[in-house]
């Protein structure tokens, strides 16, 4: 019995040790949304391509759909459009842009110029959208299930590979949900 | 002897300057210095999470400056400053805060200080109680060559 007391500051140390390793490959950027679970903050705002047409949340009640944070300004972005276009061209769900303090003109022209992969997208010029949806680094990319509550949300630019394994089932689990219930 | 009295006037003028200038804002949001006083601590609480190591009140990054915004706006519209904590916490997580609530998420983290504390003393008197046991002994049975070891 008095031999065992030794490995107690061992196991200590040695779990000290685990917890702190696992410490270094968090990213202390990624910080956790509290939205998860809740419901979506709602929006109506102009749309960019035509001001006098207003993009809605309540319009986008009943399915599965992905909200894409996006500004000219932001590399990121850049680095990612790619994959929405490709993603877009699935038809999975519809994906609103929500296109953050930015330049409409500029906006416009990054669409024409790089593909639309939008269902619409709504302009948050002045940022209160934004924050509403607690967003702090472009681009973000959210996940809705058709009751209106957060799913998921993405800190990153989104890869093919986030969009299969991180998206992809999240959607279909929240298609049966909803059809099982209905 | 004049200059160094120039010297001390300048030196006075300039950290006048300097403690004026430390508020990030170009003007006062406020006239009245009381609700300049809550948007300034409150601003002085709220981490800028662009910049994570920086308050809304440091950080002159457009999210910070959006923030410093709806402080503004809130103190404005008349919320209390646990209203406007309130508005950050759903929005961006206890993250947003720089002086952490206690939740039940993290009540460990809060207690473990005392936890540790309390450890050691039970340890302290266990070992001392002990060593004092053995040492009573060994004087008992050890006799003359104690002492030696």
């Amino acid at each position: 019995m008095k031999n065992l007391k030794f490995i107690i500051p061992l196991v200590v140390c040695l779990l000290l040790g685990l917890a702190l390793f696992r410490g270094l490959s968090l990213d202390p950027r990624v910080v956790p949304s509290p939205l998860i679970g809740k419901p979506a903050p709602q929006f109506t705002l102009p749309s960019l391509q035509d001001a006098n047409y207003p993009v809605s949340s309540k319009e986008l009640l009943g399915q599965p759909w992905v909200l894409n944070v996006w500004g000219t300004w932001c590399g990121g972005c850049r680095a990612e459009h790619e994959t929405l276009v490709a993603i877009s061209r699935q038809g999975t769900v519809p994906i609103i842009g929500l296109n953050w303090k930015d330049d409409n003109a500029a906006a416009q022209q990054w669409l024409q110029q790089l593909g639309n992969p939008y269902a619409a997208v709504a302009e948050d010029r002045v940022g209160k959208t934004a924050i509403d949806w607690g967003v702090y680094g472009a681009p973000e990319t959210f996940l809705i299930g058709p009751d209106g509550t957060v799913l998921y949300k993405h800190i990153a630019p989104m890869t093919m590979q986030d969009w299969v394994t991180e998206f992809l089932p999240r959607i279909e689990a929240a298609r049966a949900n909803a059809g099982s219930r209905s | 002897m004049i200059s160094k009295f120039l010297r001390a006037g300048l030196l006075a003028g300039l950290l006048a300057v300097a403690t004026q200038s430390l508020a990030i804002d170009t003007e006062a949001a406020f006239s009245d210095p009381a609700l300049q006083h809550r948007y300034e601590s409150l601003n002085r609480e709220l981490r800028c999470l662009v910049c994570q190591n920086q308050t809304i009140a440091d950080s002159n990054a457009p999210l910070a400056q959006d923030l410093r915004r709806e402080v503004r706006e809130m103190i404005a519209a008349g919320k209390t400053d646990d209203e406007i904590r309130t508005f950050m916490i759903d929005r961006y997580g206890d993250f947003v805060l720089y002086r952490p609530r206690m939740t039940a998420q993290n009540l460990l983290l809060w207690a473990a200080p005392v936890l540790l504390l309390l450890a050691g003393a039970a340890a302290v008197v266990v070992v001392v109680r002990r060593r004092s046991q053995e040492s009573d002994i060994d004087t008992e049975s050890e006799g003359p060559e104690a002492g030696q070891s």
